[in-house]
């Protein structure tokens, strides 16, 4: 039955994901006053894409074929570990939260490669800033797990879950609200949102992710781009699910895990709301000024780890 | 089985032997390159076995063996344990690669320089690694740890009439000796000013030491064996050394040599002195912090292939030391479970490092043999023309970036699982301390990633940037060989750490209070930490990414995606023909992180533009150049040298010439020793 629920919560995720890319799109128009494709508009692309033939520069090798496979099983594998409807589910104790960072610093790193195959000097450019980025996000990815695990006993997300649910004071403590903050200043950085990226830009000078698939099409393109959208996805299912674990079902009864359909809809709507909102308030910051934000969210997730530590 | 280890330790002596008789008799025929590989193949291999069947045997029969005291001189005495044993492992594997790799790497060599001597050394240095790890008193130790030194100090030396080889050759020298006066300091105080005591007797010695010797011996140990480790600051040396070596000889030193010093730390410090006061484990771990970030961060800026590999190593020894320090400090604390947990992240990553350094400098070597540069901005394009090569770098490189299924990654979760557990320690500088450390090993392996994308995007990706890179070949199939071994290590340390890791902990079971359970870690094909925290299992992670990857494309064809594909020109805005010079160079590639990080690089630039006589809208040429400042070279080394070579300005004056003089300088010095002999 646990096996049914992680195939369950994987198909839910890879429809979902588009959707939510799509709201976000969508609510941003409506903010910056323009009409804008409508929230379904992703689903559309997907189609196309999938049905377009593939073009494929001749300086490209065989892993520029290869990576797009290796990014959305790299995501999917994440999708399989993240508790999204239930906890702890049976693929728990297969990974944590540090092999959830490291999967997707698995697919990043393929990305970037397969940015650079092509030989152009766009691909370069992207591959460069998003290692960059990367690396400088990871340690507050590390201390926001070292916060939660403080807090949880556990760096598996299950247990995190089920812990902060059965804690629940644990949700207003200072070091788990800096925690949050930390991880998503995190989270835009990591799924390319304003202000680092802008996922709407084909400006050369100033895209990151979108200067690695430039050369990308067709089916494979789709696959990037599906996966792009369930990281951001999963990044979401992550902020929502571990820091305000309620509607996560903890039985297998059919209503609880309604509840959870529902309570994870509305939750990523909401934070699709947030980032929609926080996109269009900000400009983006030169690439330059991109380490000093990341800086401010590893002052906070360390915040947040020294003051579990003495509250504790 | 002690017979059995007796004829493996014969085995192991008898093949480097032949391996290096075979190389003196022989020289440069290929018969003389196919016994300095054979008996080099075959000496690695009794020693892989050695290591392996010791340490999975369910009781050590330890080998053991002395030579007779000659008179009250000094003697030889071998004894091998599990810790040893987990190094031996080490030792074989990556001298088995590198000597298969060595048969076809050494051919070009043939006529320029002397293989005699190479194929004599480069037995040597393994056997001297082997039966270093098998010694039993301090005597044995250092003579075999002299042995090692300088034969990889011929070994550097074997390009000699390369720019740069011979000033390498005595950075390195000067650099060990400097370790190595500290070494026999330390055993000298540790064995009581016996050199032949047994590493028991030391054990007894220093457990009723003061703790101020005990402290000394501490810092000796950290400064003699760091410095051959390459902790920062004394890895100055180390990206000189390593890669002007031939690069098997480069996979030997970085993959093995080097360790030495881990496997010392973890004897003296673990074995022999039995875990200090907590402020040792801040020291290394420190330590251990600060040389895998600066290594990483000075690794990124290189574009020498294999000089970024040699940073890296000083990175890894600070991921390996950050893993033992935590061992210290949670040792201090009576913490023994998460002081194993520290350790064994610490040699797990050091067999980890073992297998991907050596396998990343035989794929170096391949293409430098190939393409005959080291500088990656000259290559490219050579996944096609170096497949095999190419796919094993790769693997290498994804190992190297921590990347999960493959064995970086364990070694690195079970490193941060020992640092998660800080929370443990009841003190408030723990609070602090712990998550920096984290943070530090975070950024390093985010690094790390950065720079691998580099390293093989930029040499290996896109199109060939010279035209050695176009007309690069695959290397031969004994190089293949080499590296394949090295590339199937990396994976199974990866998917079996349920296997690797109850061994290691009987390796350090019973050091310093560390707990006899071993399983405590495991559970079927899961790794766990005991009572608290995480668990993870690659091998199901392995077997879920290869089920996705598989099935992906399968659902793609069910569900009729277009599955045409058309190859064409990459898209140049407008312009027909791309060459090589609109790739993005290694350069620029690391520009932003320089950026980000110019507080340390403190880069120069210089920057000329030639203009055209007529008007300066022309522009007939542009020259950039960029460099960093080698802090540590500037800053710390040069400054000595100038005192040191100050100092030798003023001595000079002492040798006038005249007899006379030297005849006073005699008496002086007698009637001096006369007196203090007297006195004391």
């Amino acid at each position: 039955m646990g096996y049914v629920l992680e195939i369950l919560q994987v198909t839910l995720a890879l429809l979902l994901a588009p959707g939510l890319v799509g709201l976000i799109r969508w609510l941003k128009a409506r903010l910056q006053n323009r009409r804008g494709a409508p929230p379904w508009q992703p689903y559309f692309e997907l189609t196309k894409l999938f049905q377009k033939e593939v073009v494929m520069s001749n300086n490209a090798s065989w892993l520029f074929r290869f990576a797009p496979y290796m990014i959305f099983a790299s995501t999917v594998a994440v999708l399989l570990l993240t508790p999204l409807l239930a906890a702890p589910l049976p693929f728990d104790a297969i990974g944590d939260l540090l092999v959830v960072v490291y999967l997707l610093l698995l697919g990043t790193f393929f990305l970037a490669l397969a940015g650079l195959d092509p030989g152009t000097a766009f691909g370069g450019m992207g591959a460069s800033r998003e290692m960059t980025v990367a690396a400088i996000a990871e340690p507050t990815i590390a201390l926001a797990i070292f916060g939660l695990a403080l807090g949880a006993g556990s760096t598996n997300l299950g247990r995190i879950v089920t812990e902060t649910l059965t804690n629940p004071g644990v949700v207003i403590s200072p070091g788990h609200l800096l925690a949050f903050a930390a991880l998503f200043i995190v989270t835009l950085a990591e799924t390319g949102r304003l202000p680092v990226d802008n996922p709407a830009t084909h400006l050369e000078l100033t895209m990151i992710h979108e200067a690695m698939i430039l050369e990308y099409s067709g089916r494979y393109l789709a696959l990037i781009e599906w996966a792009a959208w369930l990281k951001l996805t999963i990044f979401f299912a992550l902020l929502a699910n571990l820091f305000v674990p309620w509607g996560v079902a903890t039985t297998l009864a059919p209503g609880d895990l309604l509840v959870a359909v529902a309570a994870l809809v509305l939750k990523l709507a909401a934070l699709g709301v947030a980032v929609a909102i926080v996109e269009t308030r900000v400009a983006k910051l030169r690439l330059f000024r991109v380490p000093e934000l990341l800086s401010v969210s590893f002052v906070l997730a360390l915040l947040a780890v020294t003051s579990s530590f003495l509250l504790k | 089985m002690a017979l059995l280890s007796t004829l493996l330790v014969l085995t192991l002596v008898g093949g480097y032997g032949l391996g290096a008789l075979g190389a003196l008799l022989l020289g440069s025929r290929p018969s003389g390159r196919f016994t300095t590989a054979l008996g080099g193949g075959v000496g690695a291999l009794a020693a892989l076995l050695l290591g392996a069947g010791t340490l999975a045997a369910a009781e050590v029969a330890p080998f053991a063996w002395s030579t007779p005291y000659a008179g009250g001189f000094v003697s030889l005495s071998f004894s091998l344990d599990r810790l040893g044993a987990v190094f031996l492992i080490a030792i074989g594997l990556v001298g088995l690669a590198a000597s298969i790799y060595g048969y076809s790497y050494t051919a070009a060599y043939t006529g320029r320089y002397s293989l005699r001597l190479l194929g004599l050394m480069i037995n040597l240095l393994p056997l001297s690694l082997a039966l270093q790890v098998l010694a039993d008193n301090a005597f044995t130790f250092l003579l075999m740890w002299e042995i090692m030194s300088l034969s990889a100090y011929w070994l550097v030396l074997t390009e000699s009439d390369q720019p740069g080889t011979v000033r390498s050759g005595v950075w390195y020298i000067a650099m060990t000796h400097a370790g190595f006066a500290a070494l026999v300091a330390m055993f000298l105080l540790l064995a009581g000013n016996d050199l032949n005591a047994a590493f028991d007797v030391m054990r007894a010695h220093a457990a009723t030491s003061t703790p101020q010797v005990r402290n000394v011996i501490f810092w000796l140990a950290l400064i003699g064996f760091g410095s051959k480790a390459g902790i920062i600051p004394l890895h100055v040396w180390l990206p000189m050394a390593h890669p002007v070596a031939p690069s098997h000889v480069s996979a030997l030193m970085s993959g093995v040599v080097i360790k030495m010093g881990v496997y010392g730390i973890v004897r003296v410090l673990f074995d022999l002195l039995g875990g200090g006061p907590t402020w040792w484990g801040g020291v290394v771990l420190g330590v251990g912090a600060v040389s895998a970030l600066l290594g990483v961060l000075y690794a990124l800026m290189e574009h020498d292939l294999k000089r970024l590999l040699a940073y890296h190593s000083v990175e890894n020894i600070g991921i390996i030391l950050i893993g033992l320090g935590a061992g210290l400090l949670f040792q201090s604390y009576g913490m023994y479970t998460l002081a194993a947990l520290g350790v064994i992240g610490g040699l797990y990553h050091t067999l980890n490092h073992a297998t991907f350094k050596g396998l990343l400098f035989l794929a170096a070597g391949a293409v430098l043999h190939a393409t005959h540069t080291r500088n990656m901005e000259e290559m490219g394009g050579l996944i096609k023309r170096m497949p095999w090569t190419a796919g094993f770098f790769l693997v290498g490189a994804a190992a190297i970036s921590a990347l999960p299924p493959l064995n970086g990654f364990v070694s690195e979760w079970l490193v941060f699982q020992a640092l998660l557990g800080g929370f443990n320690i009841p003190v408030p500088e723990a609070a602090v301390a712990m998550p920096l450390a984290v943070g530090a090993l975070a950024l390093t392996s985010g690094l790390a990633a950065a720079c691998f994308v580099k390293a093989f995007g930029i040499s290996f990706l896109a199109i060939p940037r010279s035209h050695e890179a176009k007309g690069a070949h695959e290397a031969a199939r004994t190089m293949r060989v080499g590296m394949g071994i090295l590339a199937g290590a990396c994976v199974v340390l990866g998917l079996a750490p349920f296997v690797v890791i109850p061994l290691l902990a009987q390796s350090v079971a019973g050091m310093a209070g560390l707990p006899v359970t071993p399983s405590v870690f495991t559970a079927g094909a899961f790794i766990q930490t005991p009572a608290i925290f995480g668990g993870m299992s690659t091998t199901w992670l392995a077997l879920i990414l290869l089920a996705l990857l598989g099935s992906t494309p399968l659902v793609m064809r069910a569900l009729r995606v277009e599955w045409r594909l058309r190859v064409g020109d990459t898209w140049g805005c407008g312009r027909i023909g791309q060459t090589p010079r609109m790739e993005y160079t290694a350069t620029a590639f690391a520009e932003p992180l320089r950026r980000v990080f110019a507080e340390l690089y403190r880069p120069t630039k210089e920057l000329t533009i030639d203009f055209h006589p007529e008007s300066k809208y022309f522009v007939q040429s542009i020259e950039y150049k960029s460099e960093i400042t080698p802090v540590f070279e500037r800053g710390l080394y040069e400054p000595f040298f100038r005192l040191v070579g100050g100092i030798a300005f003023q001595v000079r004056r002492l040798q006038a010439g005249s007899l006379h003089l030297y005849l006073v300088y005699v008496m002086v010095v007698l009637l001096l020793l006369l007196l203090a002999a007297r006195w004391f």
